[in-house]
């Protein structure tokens, strides 16, 4: 079924994001046991049920245009979200490809592309774009190649060069981390930029993981998900503006908690870009608030659970010390073993 | 596992007495693209069973419609690059694995010194157009025996002008390894690919002259080499397997419907790592450090001893 996109809302100011009950029911629920600690999840790619987010590479859902506008206002205030070094060159190419013909493929609706040797048409029905251009001409598109084409997909895309036994982040589009920052972390190495997370470490999960990921092969992309909490449909929770939103986690009460408090959930991608070698990290945000979660109760329950019992270095880590617990006694109601405590 | 590409043989081009150039083209579709350095594994049904060897794919990465490899006939040969050689026409049928790469060039090498010894010479062809198309800098030195095994020379020539140092063993050139090293600067790369004295020569060099680790990179896809026969035991269901002399464990296995995970087949991405619980192993690897030999064996190239019996963790 063709995806219905909604007309633009808003991450920020008055903040109008809400989801429709489509969108709640494929919401990517990340806790598959009521308890949460650090693992090496990550699985094969493998196409999902149809619907599903899982169903194809890069899911275009009915937020696509606020997202995309919300991006561009990111952009427009801080044009150094989007980074390419030059040796990443060819890696921004691979991923024009990779996006285009995945996007003009699954979703045929909204994106179409020809190809006639070097020479594309592109089009994009949603965003009311037509480009023609040279592959492997810069001179040829608007902006940066990457940028071009992120500007049209939802989620940050980091790219790494895979080099000296270790991933370096060496570009990216991030204009909606969960709290980092792409100029901060830029030419770090993959066992630099994680070194802020407890835990993890010491159980040696970025080790494992590191060695997974530079093992991935051209066509077999991998995933894993990963969450945190966000006070307010916020996307753009970058280190370089926690001026505007970090002082929101303190407004956090017993009366808005349902709705100010989202589970934000990241769909982590990693294929392999054929022509660089690089790898792509997409980054696909899902924002979910309390109450619209809590419309299914059996995910209510656990997320009581987990939140309830999660260790306090990863609630720190993670930012939720201040309103955990006005957020665990809420989601109380839900957890039919602690009401009955 | 992803599915085998099919492709058909487009050209077959004789270049030297031992040196065969195969272009294989998509049976439909596109074939993926590649980056500078991927080899792909060619499925060769040769004598009943399925052989799986590794090449490099030496066109240029930009070009699309196409792949090219070259094969050089082995006198040792297990029959792979015979069926290379004597069967396989215009016309064919193959099943590849799609390309991979395990021996990129490094992004930020100031300088790339390229070191290559007979057929070695295959995953630099890939290395140069993309590092022309660059403009990066680089040098190759190519070490040959005129008239066999000198394949690409007279192109190469052609391309490279002064940036090509040839080296003929039958005019008794000889390549100075420590000088060569020794005269490069800060920030420089080398790359080795060729026979196994090569490879040791390079690091043995770079070593002496305190050369870093991570500057160093070599292919060392070497086909395995038959040894004798041997017998496995798998500890999830005891079934009890015979390794033929002249087959590796890894695709004996394969053939009993036993798949591992595997890139190189040459005993150093690590990806076919098995435990073993008892039997004496003939390690042949470059991957495991030694205290790890004692508990795991790299099927893809190392053995059983003569009539050894293996117990593995399967
Ligand atoms: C190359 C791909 C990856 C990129 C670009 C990436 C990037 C990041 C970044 C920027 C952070 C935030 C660190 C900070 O606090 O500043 C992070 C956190 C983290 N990453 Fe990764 N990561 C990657 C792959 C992985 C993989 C494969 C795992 C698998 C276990 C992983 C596990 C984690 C964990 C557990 C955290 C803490 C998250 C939290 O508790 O909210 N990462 N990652
Ligand atoms: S397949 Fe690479 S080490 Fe065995």
């Amino acid at each position: 079924m063709p995806v219905t996109l909604k007309p633009v809302e808003t991450y920020r100011d008055d903040f109008t994001f809400r989801n429709s009950a489509e969108a709640i029911a494929r919401f990517p629920f990340p806790f598959p046991e009521d308890s949460y600690m650090y693992s090496v999840n990550i699985e094969p790619a493998t196409a999902g049920a149809p619907g599903s987010v899982f169903e194809h590479w890069f899911d275009i859902d009915e937020h696509y245009r606020s997202e995309m506008a919300e991006r561009a206002r990111v952009l427009e205030r801080d044009p150094d979200r989007c980074l390419v070094m030059p040796h990443m060159q060819q890696a921004g190419w691979d991923a024009v490809e990779m996006l285009m013909t995945h996007l003009a493929t699954d979703y045929p609706e909204w994106f179409e592309l020809e190809r006639d040797g070097e020479r594309w048409l592109w089009r994009n029905h949603a965003l009311d774009l037509c480009q023609r251009f040279t592959f492997g001409d810069p001179a040829s598109l608007p902006c940066e190649p990457l940028e071009y084409i992120t500007r049209q997909v939802q989620g940050d895309f980091a790219m790494l060069d895979q080099r000296d036994g270790n991933l370096w982040m060496d570009a990216g589009m991030i204009t909606c981390p969960a709290d980092w920052s792409i100029k901060f972390d830029a030419g770090m190495s993959f066992t630099q930029w994680h070194s802020p997370v407890p835990m993890a470490h010491q159980l040696g999960v970025f080790d494992r993981a590191l060695k997974y990921l530079m093992n991935i092969q051209v066509d077999q992309p991998v995933r894993r998900l990963n969450w945190t909490l966000t006070v307010n449909p916020r996307l753009d929770t970058s280190s370089e503006t926690f001026h505007e939103w970090g002082g929101e986690r303190a407004q956090v009460s017993a009366e808005n908690v349902a709705q100010r408090v989202h589970l934000r959930v990241e769909l982590q991608f990693m294929p392999r870009l054929p022509r660089s070698n690089a790898l792509l990290f997409g980054i696909r945000t899902y924002l979910i608030s309390l109450e619209e979660l809590a419309s299914n109760p059996a995910w209510a329950c656990r997320l009581h659970r987990v939140l309830r019992d999660l260790p306090e270095a990863i609630a720190d880590y993670k930012g939720m010390t201040l309103y955990r617990q006005t957020v665990v006694d809420w989601l109380r109601q839900f957890d039919p073993q602690a009401r009955a405590a | 596992m992803t599915a085998a590409l099919e492709v058909q043989v487009a050209g077959i081009c004789q270049l030297t007495p031992v040196v065969r150039e195969f272009t294989l083209v998509p049976v439909d579709g596109i074939l993926p693209s590649f980056s500078c350095g991927s080899h792909v594994q060619v499925h060769i049904e040769a004598g009943g069973r399925t052989l799986r060897n590794a090449y490099s794919l030496l066109g240029d990465p930009a070009d699309r419609d196409h792949y090219r490899i070259a094969v050089r006939l082995q006198e040792a040969s297990r029959g792979g690059s015979r069926f290379m050689h004597e069967q396989l026409s215009v016309g064919d049928r193959l099943r590849l694995s799609p390309p991979a790469n395990l021996f990129a060039p490094h992004s930020r090498a100031r300088h790339h010194v390229l070191i290559a010894g007979g057929i070695g010479i295959t995953p630099f062809l890939s290395y140069i157009a993309e590092l022309q198309a660059k403009g990066a800098s680089f040098e190759l030195h190519y070490a040959y025996r005129a008239g066999l095994t000198d394949a690409y020379l007279a192109s190469l020539r052609q391309r490279l002008g002064e940036r090509l140092h040839g080296y003929d063993s039958l005019q008794g050139q000889r390549l100075d390894m420590g000088r060569l090293l020794a005269r490069q600067k800060l920030g420089t790369h080398a790359y080795v690919c060729g026979p196994q004295s090569l490879l040791d020569c390079v690091r043995e060099q770079a070593a002496m002259l305190g050369w870093p680790q991570s500057s160093l990179h070599w292919e060392a896809f070497a086909a395995p080499e038959p040894g004798a026969a041997f017998s496995v035991t798998l500890t999830s269901n005891g079934r009890q397997i015979d390794v033929p002399a002249d087959s590796s464990l890894l695709e004996t296995l394969e053939a009993h419907d036993v798949e591992l995970p595997n890139l190189c087949r040459g005993g150093v991405c690590g990806q076919c790592a098995t435990g073993y619980s008892s039997g004496e192993v003939e390690h042949r690897d470059s991957y495991l450090a030694p205290a790890e030999r004692a508990t795991t064996l790299m099927p893809c190239v190392s053995r059983g001893r003569c009539g050894s019996a293996l117990t593995l963790n399967l």
